[in-house]
């Protein structure tokens, strides 16, 4: 067998990988954008403009849009905490940066295997709140204020539903590390048929479908964008941004899209992995792993930008309403009963 | 526990600084100040330069004061200098979205003030026009109103549908949104060749895009919880501060002055139901306004079936001179009653037109309608109002 493994230092290796990382989130963001928000959306909505330029199937919009972006006059209001308008962008962008750091794309292939890896990447989601707050607050403007205020209301509320949907798989692979719960599903069998591994979307469905709820709302996507909603609130609080910082929200945004749709794949769809018993050996998994992961994401991502393009907007009462009452209800519930089967099993 | 407070260090301050200070931390502490919103006069949500003064309590709204204006064009200043013919251009844009509906009316107390009346064949294309303008209008709004509750994509459903009826209204007047097509006495133009035809399949489009609508916006749970009992209008208040056309039949008032006003155009010879809704909120205006696209449909059909043939003009002087008089005619347009009071001194143009158009009295509910509700349900009142900025400035 050929191992691919080779002997690099620490440091060659940290730095590969955060080139690597670096260079994830833009990419990542850039494929969501051009996939759905540009293709799936223009065929929903039946759309002429994004499917015009560059000839076949509109391919050069997405340039057009990038160069759209540098071409912008940076502006910045003139009431603005200028320090914090600037950094805002960049706290956004960096909690997408974080999540990716723990999500396994291979057999080794992670940035690092922590062992509380789920935890984690739900807990460094939230950062962006604060990157949220300060584009509100910094931008003096009320529309702007009003936005961050409401995503602050609404990321807080959704972050419960969202741990409690989550802790049903933990229970069921008794591990936090991602790794391990991708082994658990990849190893698993349903009444002893083990063609299929054991994903957790089929004990989990519960938990499946409070996470895609949740993590709408944590996306700020339709129906919960009540932060930007552009009929209300203009763009929320985006609206006093233009150019490249408007361009960092929006990679953020479609990052976090991503990384969501990739937690999802990983600890309900069962990540890299392909059913253990279909005896492919780890050398072959690193080259399958990525491709295996990049479908299931796409698949999660086609779900939530489905939604995004179908439903209205809920109210901000309504959106607390449902948050409260019924998903941590319903998410309780499921965590309990995922308890007394795992015992009595 | 000591309750003496240190002894206050020795500045050499106003001792009446310190207290306005503190009154104003007190102020503070005791209520949430208000916040003052200005949305508009640019705002996507208020489809023109209507400008929405809101004083805000966290989401609540404590009043919100309209402010018009931002548009006005002087139309009825302007009507005095120009003679009959010209001022069709001019109240074209007063509803810009329902041109040759706002013809209609002025052409017709021209008419009646003339003693002139326009050949059968011209009555039914002006009607068959009017009912056209009426649903490319409804069409936009069906659409619209999602996207005003968040929905992108009904909005673009909507201007899909609209643009088979701008393209009927075009391909007889030459003009997509200004026809400018009435003249004292008739029409300018007879129906181009084959155009009855089209205009068939476009309303089997139409008829099917309103199932569309119906099923995918107001079929959804979402749209029903965001419209169901916001901004409520009862018939009484509504009526009281002249509100009229769909907004009020989504009240549960049984009006419409196709039917129940004088008799205008081919209306009296039409069978067609006055769509009501008992509720009185978004929703109900959405609804009614769905039918009426339906109810239109059907009229439009009729009309086709029962079209005469003939001349399009009366004969009337090259050079049109109105006798002295005044006459006030009143028409249900596509946002409620429009009507213009026609003063003539026997002149080649008016010397005084006042024009009463509908949404100014819609929107003259704005202050009453949006105390205490919340900043996305003033988006939907807006909304489910439908106004043109046009038709509130003039």
């Amino acid at each position: 067998m050929i191992s691919l493994a080779v002997d690099i230092g620490w440091g060659t290796t940290l730095a590969i990988k955060t080139l690597v990382i670096l260079m994830i989130v833009p990419a990542t963001a850039l494929i969501l954008g051009y996939t759905f928000l540009l293709k799936m959306m223009s065929h929903m909505q039946s759309r002429l403009g994004p499917m015009d330029p560059g000839g076949f199937h509109g391919w050069f919009q997405l340039v057009g849009d990038g160069m759209k972006f540098m071409q912008k006059e940076d502006i910045m209001p003139a009431q603005a905490d200028r320090r914090v308008f600037a950094m805002a962008p960049m706290v956004v962008v960096v909690s997408t940066f974080l999540i990716f750091l723990v999500i396994p794309a291979g057999p080794d292939i992670v940035v690092k295997n922590l062992n509380v890896g789920v935890f984690y990447a739900l807990a460094v989601s939230s950062l962006s709140v604060i990157g949220v707050l300060m584009a509100g607050w910094a931008s003096a403007n009320k529309f702007s204020l009003l936005g961050a205020l409401r995503a602050a209301a609404q990321l807080i509320a959704y972050e419960l539903p969202l741990l409690l949907a989550v802790i049903g798989v933990v229970i069921q692979a008794s591990t936090l590390n991602l790794q391990g719960i991708v082994l658990h599903q990849s190893a698993g069998s349903i009444f002893g048929f083990d063609g299929l591994g054991n994903p957790y979307i089929l004990t989990q469905f519960v938990g499946f479908a409070l996470f895609m709820v949740a993590a709408q709302a944590e996306l700020t996507q339709t129906p919960f964008d009540m932060p930007v909603a552009e009929s209300e609130l203009v763009a929320g609080y985006m609206v006093e941004y233009s150019g490249f910082r408007f361009l960092f929200f929006f990679i953020g945004e479609f990052g976090t899209a991503f990384a969501f749709a990739a937690i999802a794949a990983t600890i309900f769809l069962g990540g890299w992995a392909l059913p253990a018993s279909w005896g492919l050996s780890v050398g072959a998994m690193r080259f399958i792993g990525p491709a295996v992961l990049f479908v299931k994401i796409m698949f999660v991502a086609f779900l939530m930008f489905w939604v995004r393009f179908t439903y209205p907007r809920l109210r901000e009462d309504q959106l607390q309403a449902l948050a409260w009452k019924v998903l941590i209800p319903i998410g309780l519930l499921n965590i309990v009963a995922t308890a007394i089967l795992k015992v009595a099993m | 526990m000591s309750t003496t407070n240190p002894p206050l260090p020795e500045f050499d301050i106003d001792p009446r600084a310190f207290r306005t200070l503190a009154d104003a931390q007190m102020g503070v502490e005791l209520d949430t100040g208000d916040m003052i919103l200005n949305l508009g006069p640019q705002h996507p949500a208020t489809h023109g330069t209507l400008r929405l003064v809101v004083r805000l309590d966290g989401e609540r709204v404590i009043a919100a004061d309209p402010v018009i204006g931002y548009m006005h064009r002087g139309y009825e200043k302007l009507v005095e200098f120009r003679t009959y013919p010209q001022i069709t251009t001019l109240i074209n844009r007063i509803d810009w979205l329902s041109s040759f509906a706002n013809e209609v009316p002025f052409i017709d107390a021209a008419e009646k003030l003339m003693g002139v009346e326009a050949p059968p064949r011209a009555q039914y294309i002006r009607t068959i026009l009017t009912e056209l303008s009426r649903i490319s209008t409804f069409v936009l709004f069906l659409g619209e109103m999602g996207l005003q509750v968040g929905a992108l994509t009904p909005a673009f459903y909507g201007f899909r549908d609209r643009e088979h009826v701008v393209n009927l209204i075009e391909s007889v007047t030459g003009g997509r949104f200004h026809p400018n097509f009435n003249r004292v006495g008739g029409l300018k133009d007879d129906l181009p060749w084959g155009w009855v035809n089209e205009t068939r399949t476009v309303l089997k489009k139409i008829y099917d895009a309103c199932d569309v609508f119906e099923d995918l916006v107001a079929g959804n749970e979402i749209f029903a919880a965001r419209t169901k009992g916001v901004g409520i209008i009862p018939p009484e208040i509504g009526a009281a501060y002249g509100v009229s056309g769909s907004n009020l039949r989504a009240s549960g008032v049984d009006w419409d002055l196709r039917r129940d006003g004088a008799p205008y155009l081919v209306y009296p010879d039409l069978d067609f139901k006055v769509w009501t809704h008992p509720d009185g909120d978004s929703f109900a205006r959405y609804w009614v306004r769905l039918q009426e696209t339906r109810e239109s449909c059907r009229m439009v059909l009729q009309l086709l079936d029962a079209m005469p043939s003939g001349p399009i003009m009366a004969k009337v002087p090259r050079i049109i001179k109105v006798p002295e008089g005044e006459v006030w005619t009143e028409v249900e347009n596509p946002l409620g009653q429009m009507g213009y009071y026609v003063f003539s001194k026997g002149a080649t143009g008016p010397f005084r037109v006042k024009i009463r158009s509908a949404s100014f009295s819609n929107v003259s509910i704005l202050p009453w309608m949006l105390r205490g509700v919340f900043v996305p349900d003033v988006i939907t009142i807006l909304a489910s109002l439908y106004f043109i900025l046009g038709d509130i400035d003039r």
